[in-house]
């Protein structure tokens, strides 16, 4: 399959509190975005364990992205900041596992900010597009 | 009651589980007073065709220690398992890959690279590779074909008991020997250990779990009384199975995993990267940077003996 046809699958864990209704505000305010995350609401980022990272690429996802409240605005308080510590160092984990820096993103996304989850979602599409699907890179055998 | 039959082989592996069989010192009397013992390439002269004349199911136990990753191994993984009524995956490399996984951050052609070319002590100027046919005067000689992938031992044949460890402390392999002298093994499938975390048998004063720094080992002498993760020393402790009797805290050394996940934990290093990041306790870019800086090797230090079972395996390249 060439890049150009290649529709990437990407898993998205989204806060209960903020991005999910910021999503939801997209979706009223009919603002077109890349239909190519699958969206998967969690009660906060902070929830998003690293497994589900994994878990997500071994079932054949494409990337991941997690989206949650702004520093300051978790509705727990430090859920995101948590998340704001685990995303990164899982990220230089999956390099040393070769799993390209493009493929998971974390973002914070507001209730408000309709157009924001909608540019987010197009870049990382984009991105991931240019990387090629997930599994084509394992030539190595077991 | 006849004699049990027990083999005991090691594939990719050091030696050292062997050697921990030895460990349990007067009891080995036991153990032959039990069992006699028809395979143990380390110590015993018997060849693998006495195994292959032998009728399937006639080993009564199969202690099997080390990972596998090349034919030979696969090859007599499967023969003993045909042979034996009970495979048990024996130590860290048998149970989850153990220390030669980490060869899965690569592939045999950068493993022969270093091996026999980078590594100082070669001298290898021809770049000579270890090949499966060679031939020779007296005709070809057969090297078995190396993987690019180390698995655990349930990777290539089903396993009943796992006993991980590196090596399986002398307490748990009485327990085995004693529930095969009493005929009381567990069900199929039980790993021979705690069902609970590191955490849960280690005796040292935990407070809270806040940190700003992580040090290496050689960076601090650890106050011995006290939580290591605290000190901010990585300590698996969270992240490991208990059953160890915490030797290595003991020794006033951080946990390193090598007894594996818990029960009901599917991947030991996410779960772990997931409870550093989680007590570390910075909120600027600027200090998580930092962190990011401190933990030097995030993947061989929370997959140190567990990369064949984790949910990735390898490396993709």
């Amino acid at each position: 399959m060439s890049n150009n046809d290649f529709e990437p699958k990407i898993v998205g864990f989204l806060c209960n509190w903020c991005s999910y209704r910021g999503a939801d505000m997209a979706g009223i305010a009919r603002i077109k975005s890349a239909p190519n995350v699958r969206i998967v609401r969690v009660m906060c980022s902070g929830r998003v364990d690293p497994v589900f990272v994994l878990k997500a690429f071994e079932q054949g996802a494409d990337g991941v992205l997690i989206l949650g409240c702004h520093p300051g605005d978790c509705h727990y308080a430090e859920g995101n900041y948590k998340t704001a510590r685990r995303v990164p160092l899982l990220k230089k984990m999956l390099e040393q596992l070769g799993i390209e820096d493009g493929r998971v993103h974390l973002d914070w996304v507001s209730a408000a900010e309709g157009d924001r989850f909608a540019s987010i979602v197009n870049e990382m599409t984009e991105k991931v597009k240019e990387l090629g699907p997930f599994h084509a890179n394992g030539g190595v055998n077991g | 009651m006849a004699k049990l039959k027990l083999a005991l082989y090691w594939a990719a592996s050091c030696g050292g589980c062997d050697v921990a069989v030895l460990d349990v010192n007067e009891k080995i009397l036991d153990v032959a007073e039990l069992a006699d013992i028809v395979l143990w390439p380390i110590a015993l002269d018997f060849k693998y065709h006495h195994v292959e004349a032998m009728d399937d199911g006639s080993i009564d136990v199969c202690l099997f220690n080390g990972s596998v990753r090349n034919t030979e191994q696969e090859h007599i993984a499967k023969l003993l398992r045909q042979k034996s009524k009970v495979m048990v995956a024996f130590g860290s490399c048998a149970c989850s890959g153990g220390i030669p996984a980490l060869a899965n951050f690569i592939n045999r052609d950068l493993a022969f690279e270093r091996a026999y070319v980078e590594a100082p002590t070669n001298a290898n100027a021809d770049r000579t590779f270890p090949q499966l046919l060679t031939k020779v005067e007296e005709g070809e000689l057969e090297l078995p074909e190396f993987y690019d992938t180390v698995s655990a031992l349930d990777q290539v044949v089903a396993v009943e008991y796992y006993v991980p460890g590196c090596p399986p402390p002398v307490d748990l392999i009485l327990k085995v020997v004693d529930a095969l002298a009493t005929n009381s093994l567990p069900p199929p499938g039980s790993v021979i250990a705690s069902e609970k975390t590191l955490c849960d048998e280690c005796e040292r004063v935990k407070e809270e779990k806040k940190i700003t720094r992580i040090y290496r080992p050689h960076e601090i002498i650890p106050d011995p009384e006290k939580c290591l993760l605290e000190q901010g020393v990585i300590c698996m402790g969270p992240a490991t199975r208990g059953g160890c009797g915490a030797r290595c805290i003991l020794a006033n050394m951080p946990c390193r995993g090598c007894f594996g996940p818990p029960a009901g934990v599917y991947d030991q290093g996410a779960k772990m990267l997931s409870a550093l990041a989680s007590i570390y306790d910075v909120k600027d870019e600027a200090d998580i940077a930092r962190m990011l800086e401190e933990v030097k090797d995030p993947a061989g230090t929370f997959y140190r003996f567990g990369m064949s079972t984790s949910m990735l395996k390898r490396k993709r390249m």
